[in-house]
């Protein structure tokens, strides 16, 4: 049972939800990312996602654009957020997920990719460029190796909702909203048609992420899914901060207020 | 062609888009393939190109440049004289009507010279959409002429400023804005790139090219050409050309990349060969980038070349060898142009330049009986204040 799965069946029988916190990597720099996201874990973020830094992020917003570019300004490289990562796993035992786009995949070549995940103590990884159709061309190098490829529907996925959750691993992520990533002040999704579709064909655990900002966001969603993730709005926390140190405490403070939102 | 899955061009092509976006794809799949064959869609699609583009365009033999370089006979495609001064119109006319009859509102393009982006802004006048076009805004700064035409047409201009401010970021963009109005809005992709289905429909309504010329050809010369020679960026001009002369094994094809100040420098935009094998913009195709797949900067004059990858199909042309891709530098390319002027009287684009280009190399190393035709795929009226600083020449602007 991965890292992933585990830790939805904890807080399952504790009768909670995930709370998945997202950053970029190297924003503004990986020994800050690595304060982070230690922090972020010891104020009770349930899975951490970073976001690998790219120069054509196609589905995010002004926000997490500005972070990967901050982040590329430095020259990083893949091959340094995995040592990062390995570093970071002598004592952190949170479940950690990467968001990258497919090319940086697929030049680092995949079966090195996944084989690098497993060392270093990456659990899953999203792809939000490779959908249903194209996923096949990583399932033989994905099969080697005990990583969670996590899927994503959105709200206008309707019936190719079916064919998606039956791939996906670890958790299912659902897109709260049509749009690329950042915050939004409502959501005119109906998520009870969303969901009906979605809990007919999928007992997997659900994560719903893209706009989540607010504890009021979070008491209005969470009774649809098990966990939410808050991506932008955390960034933001890094983004308004001018050194490391604030920002891990800022970082901290929002964690701490989401947590509350989630355990009410 | 490897045809096993669909939207592919030997292991070129693909759908690598964010899920959202999957269903609008194939909803606009089912509906072009159901229109493609419907007599009533053609027939209004050839109204609309030869009532209001100006097709055919001609087939021009140009006599003094043939002369002048000794070799190979020349003829030109004048695409320039289409309506909206490029080739762009063609596809425009097509995806406008096709976005008509599915029933929306709203088009939006990406544009990276400005043609398509005009082509797109008056077909929405014509349709009666709603238009909005993305552009970088270091395009926008060189394009400045376009902008204001887009604006005179009631077009929105967005202002894009990411990444590079070019057109692989007004891409990037269009498609975003695509994400967040999917529903009501049509994405007029203007090159043979991006996730399929839009590789097959772009070069399908650009096609009208080569079909022309063969039959302006075969009734000039009563045979084929012996070489095709278009620029490239992400591909439409030439992809238009070269497509319905596939199967014909004679006919050479050569695509021309902007090679910027040379592919030895980081200064150039030529993705065929400098790039590997990568994926952006919902396509698997030649990229210009590094060992992590990060997308590098790419410079050309021409905005409408600064791109930098090609389309699927191109790229599977290059690795079966059915085209050839070369590379073109800024100074040739200005050269071509100014040759083409003095000696022809027609002011081409800058893009087109770099076709006319390699044609200055090439024709002179043909023996008399062998036939170029350049697509001159636009015209150069937009390039002359860039041409202009290239030369070192100040203008009022």
């Amino acid at each position: 049972m991965s890292r992933i799965e585990k830790k939805f069946n904890e807080l399952k029988e504790l009768n909670k939800k995930a709370l998945i916190t997202f950053v970029t990597a190297g924003d503004p720099n990986l020994e800050g990312t690595k304060k982070i996201v230690i922090q972020m874990e010891k104020d009770g973020a349930d899975i951490i996602e970073l976001g690998i830094p790219y120069s054509d992020p196609i589905a995010e917003g002004p926000v997490i654009q500005a972070a990967n570019e901050r982040a590329l300004k430095n020259s990083i490289r893949i091959k340094d957020i995995f040592d990062m990562v390995k570093d970071m796993r002598v004592t952190a035992k949170v479940p950690l997920v990467f968001l990258l786009y497919f090319n940086c995949i697929f030049k680092y070549g995949p079966d090195k990719f996944f084989s690098d995940c497993v060392s270093s103590g990456v659990d899953g990884v999203i792809i939000p460029d490779l959908p249903f159709e194209e996923s096949d061309e990583l399932d033989e190098v994905v099969s080697k190796y005990d990583v969670d490829i996590i899927s994503l529907v959105a709200p206008t996925s309707k019936e190719r909702i079916e064919k998606i959750a039956k791939r996906s691993k670890g958790f299912l992520y659902c897109v709260s909203s049509l749009g690329v990533t950042g915050v939004r002040n409502k959501f005119s999704t109906d998520f009870n048609e969303f969901f009906s579709y979605i809990n007919k064909y999928t007992s997997i655990p659900k994560a719903i992420g893209f706009g989540i900002s607010t504890p009021e966001h979070i008491k209005n969603l969470k009774g649809y899914c098990d966990g939410l993730i808050v991506g932008s709005a955390m960034v933001k926390q890094v983004e308004r901060s001018s050194n490391i140190d604030e920002a891990v405490k800022n970082v901290s403070d929002y964690v701490k207020t989401l947590r509350e939102a989630m355990d009410s | 062609m490897d045809l096993h899955k669909k939207g592919r061009y030997g292991e070129f092509g693909g759908q690598y888009v964010p899920e959202t976006l999957m269903n609008a794809l194939l909803t606009l799949e089912t509906e072009y393939e159901k229109y493609k064959n419907d007599p009533e869609f053609i027939k209004e699609f050839q109204f609309y190109l030869k009532e209001y583009g100006g097709r055919p365009s001609l087939l021009y033999f140009a006599e003094r440049m043939t002369k002048d370089l000794g070799g190979a006979k020349i003829y030109l495609k004048r695409e320039d004289l289409n309506h909206t001064g490029s080739h762009k119109i063609n596809n425009v006319l097509g995806q406008a009507l096709l976005a008509y009859k599915m029933g929306k509102k709203r088009i939006i393009a990406e544009t990276g010279a400005g043609q398509h982006g005009v082509a797109t802004a008056t077909a929405a006048v014509l349709f009666g959409l709603e238009c909005e076009v993305f552009m970088g805004e270091e395009d926008m700064e060189r394009q400045s002429l376009n902008v204001f035409r887009m604006n005179l047409l009631g077009a929105k201009v967005r202002k894009v400023t990411s990444g590079t401010g070019t057109l692989k970021d007004a891409t990037s963009e269009a498609m975003r804005e695509w994400v967040a109005r999917v529903e009501d809005t049509f994405y007029c992709l203007g090159s043979v790139v991006g996730p399929h289905p839009y590789p097959a429909i772009v070069r399908d309504f650009q096609s009208v090219i080569g079909n022309e010329v063969r039959e302006q050809i075969m009734r000039k010369e009563g045979k084929l050409p012996d070489y095709l020679i278009a620029c490239v960026g992400g591909g439409s001009n030439a992809m238009g050309l070269f497509h319905p002369f596939l199967n014909d094994k004679e006919v050479g094809m050569i695509g021309c990349e902007a090679a910027g100040e040379g592919v030895d420098t980081d200064k150039h935009a030529a993705s065929i060969t400098k790039g590997s094998i990568g994926v952006l913009h919902g396509m698997k195709s030649y990229f210009l980038q590094d060992d992590d797949g990060q997308i590098t900067p790419v410079f050309s004059i021409s905005a409408g070349l600064d791109y930098p990858g090609i389309g699927p199909e191109h790229a599977n042309f290059h690795a079966t060898g059915r085209a050839q891709y070369v590379p073109v530098t800024d100074k040739e390319a200005v050269n071509a142009f100014q040759y083409l002027t003095k000696t022809e009287g027609i002011i081409p684009a800058i893009e087109s330049a770099h076709a006319v280009a390699h044609a200055l190399k090439l024709a002179p190393t043909l023996p008399k009986d062998k036939i170029i035709v350049i697509n001159v795929s636009g015209r150069g009226d937009k390039d002359v204040y860039s041409v202009a600083r290239y030369m070192g020449v100040k203008i009022n602007e």
